[in-house]
């Protein structure tokens, strides 16, 4: 149960708003770290939690995308399909990534590991082709970049090739495009 | 030749800026803060921003000192104070920028517009995909919370902002501004009708102000170094400062420039992102994010400030300006804007859910050669339907692809449609198999 797992941390988030029912997306996000989806008895859970109905968390999770409502892969690929991402080759990449995997977007490889969606724009329009993965952005794809995240993430569960902060172009003097 | 002094983009082009509370210190950071807070009053902060020209950098442009002045001067009770940190409109990603690489730079101008509209409590609304930059304000803000620049007391005077970064989860509509108040009150993200406006009843119904982070961005300058010293950059008296604007597609340079506004787009494009990125020449252009109509080489020289890129038919928007290359299809590139929002319409208003099913559904069938000459009247007539006849203004943003596209190229419908039909006359026809 979250509430006595989580308690502080619900503590804190219920303090940041004079109406309970802010925290609810919050509540989801935590459910969801904590089971990889928002499960049916988390909802019925939050919704204890905020005093609300389990229709009314019900009809706020189903309306936001990041929200899972399903079990995804342990390692959630998103690639930006949008037209700045296209002009620059994302189609290439979705292409890539489901030979690679064997799975089109919207699939989950059998061992549970990748999951593969393709997303609209993701904020990142200056270093595309890119994608998302779980929390962290990738760009300026190629396909070698692309085999070697996917063999990070295979083997040490995470890749050097992630982004920093971001700043692009770089200013002069400074180096570091990976 | 203006000068080209970057203002919000200058402590990060530094080496070895991190964005860190003492690098932000550093450079003069929270220097506005200590000058305005309890010396200067609100209503003169207020009329300082008016005074600056300073004008929304979301997209829609508003004066926010106007913006701000809308608040109900007697009212009793809390006022709230919202960071429209929900950058998703595609070919946009200076946001993005100014939160990761500059967060107190932002955090400064919250506390500065918190304290002018009387709002104790501000919350940043930042995209849910956008993790880096939320665990990055997160450090900043436990940072200027230790250093008493945010929460109780600020700086040992009487006044208090609060700040909080709270996250979005995917929803394209949240950017705008009412139905983010939705989305921060825990619901679905469908926008309000308006009036009554968030200015009276806003968060929580309370009266509320809602400013991009740009926007917000620049308040600590404006108030260092005065209205007037705004006021003169730029394009004035109606395009004041500068702008960052994304430049995205064909170019050699991709990336955020900092510009002052009223440059052109022949300057940006060619001088700052590098010009073309091969041999093909510019075909067209997308001025400001997804929802601005499309623009044509004739349309290179046109001034980037509010009212020149009006006049010639788009809008400045959210200073995404993304480039494209001879060979690359109107069509397709109308298409694939118009994917995203098919994808993204609330599915409030019935125009916009079942306008956008059906226009997608159109421009599919004509990139796939399947078109009929019919189409383009239907697609026109959809547009028409859609534009002006929905409570916001994704309405008439996801008309401006193809309204746009087939303004400047319907020759390029013309041809695939007419392909589709010579396909037809040819193929075999076989008795009881015709389709």
């Amino acid at each position: 149960m979250l509430r006595e797992k989580y308690k502080s941390e619900i503590d804190e988030l219920l303090s940041r708003y004079p109406v309970k029912r802010s925290a609810l997306i919050p509540l989801l996000y935590l459910a969801q770290r904590e089971e990889g989806y928002i499960t049916e008895a988390a909802m019925i859970e939050i919704a204890g939690i905020l005093k609300l109905t389990p229709p009314q968390v019900y009809e706020t999770a189903t309306f936001y995308t990041m929200l899972n409502l399903k079990k995804v892969g342990k390692f959630h690929i998103q690639v930006c399909k949008s037209l700045m991402c296209a002009l620059v080759g994302s189609d290439t990449v979705v292409a890539w990534l489901k030979s690679k995997l064997g799975i089109a977007p919207g699939g989950t490889t059998q061992d549970g590991l990748f999951t593969l969606s393709t997303v609209e724009c993701l904020a990142a329009c200056g270093t595309g082709p890119m994608m998302q993965i779980n929390d962290d952005y990738y760009e300026r794809l190629t396909e070698q970049k692309v085999d070697q995240i996917l063999a990070d993430l295979r083997t040490i569960g995470t890749s050097s090739l992630k982004s920093g902060p971001y700043m692009w172009p770089l200013p002069v003097g400074v180096t570091g495009d990976k | 030749m203006p000068t080209h002094e970057p203002i919000l983009l200058k402590n990060m082009s530094q080496p070895g800026y991190t964005g860190s509370l003492s690098d932000y210190e550093k450079t003069g950071g929270y220097q506005a803060l200590r000058k305005v807070l309890g010396k200067i009053a609100p209503a003169d902060v207020t009329t300082t921003v008016m005074k600056s020209g300073l004008r929304g950098r979301g997209g829609a442009g508003f004066p926010t000192g106007v913006k701000w002045g809308f608040l109900p001067k007697d009212h009793q009770g809390p006022r709230y104070l919202c960071c429209n940190a929900d950058e998703s409109e595609p070919g946009t990603f200076k946001d993005r920028q100014l939160m990761e690489r500059d967060p107190h730079q932002l955090l400064e101008g919250i506390v500065l517009a918190g304290y002018a509209i009387g709002a104790e409590s501000a919350y940043i609304y930042i995209r849910g995909e956008m993790v880096l930059g939320s665990q990055i304000l997160e450090r900043a803000l436990a940072e200027a919370r230790a250093a008493g620049y945010i929460g109780k007391n600020i700086l040992g005077t009487e006044i208090t902002v609060d700040v909080w970064v709270h996250r979005g989860a995917g929803a394209y509509i949240c950017g705008e501004e009412t139905a983010l108040l939705e989305s921060l009150e825990g619901k679905r993200g469908l926008p309000r009708v308006k009036p009554p406006f968030p200015a009276t009843h806003g968060l929580y119904n309370k009266p509320t102000v809602v400013n991009n982070v740009e926007t917000l961005a620049n308040l600590p300058h404006i108030m260092n170094r005065g209205a007037e010293w705004f006021a003169a950059i730029g394009s004035p008296p109606k395009s004041t400062g500068t702008r960052i604007f994304c430049v995205s597609g064909h170019v050699k340079r991709p990336g955020n420039y900092e510009v002052p506004m009223g440059v052109t787009f022949r300057e940006l494009i060619d001088e700052h992102a590098g010009g073309m990125r091969g041999e093909k020449p510019l075909k067209a252009f997308i001025p400001g994010g997804a929802s601005a109509p499309f623009l044509t080489p004739d349309h290179l020289d046109v001034k980037m400030d509010f009212e020149s890129v009006a006049a010639a038919g788009s809008m400045l928007g959210s200073g995404g300006v993304t480039v494209m290359e001879e060979g690359t299809s109107m069509v397709w590139a109308a298409l694939r804007l118009m994917e995203f929002f098919y994808h993204e319409s609330c599915g409030k208003c019935s125009p916009c859910r079942e306008g956008s099913s059906w226009l997608v559904q159109t421009m599919r069938r004509i990139v796939a050669k399947q078109g009929r000459p019919q189409d383009l009247d239907t697609l026109s007539d959809l547009c028409k339907n859609i534009a002006g006849r929905t409570v916001c203004a994704f309405g008439d943003a996801e008309v401006a692809p193809i309204m746009s596209t087939l303004k400047h190229w319907r020759h390029e419908y013309v041809t695939l449609i007419h392909e589709a039909e010579m396909a037809n006359l040819i193929r075999p026809v076989t008795v009881g198999a015709r389709n």
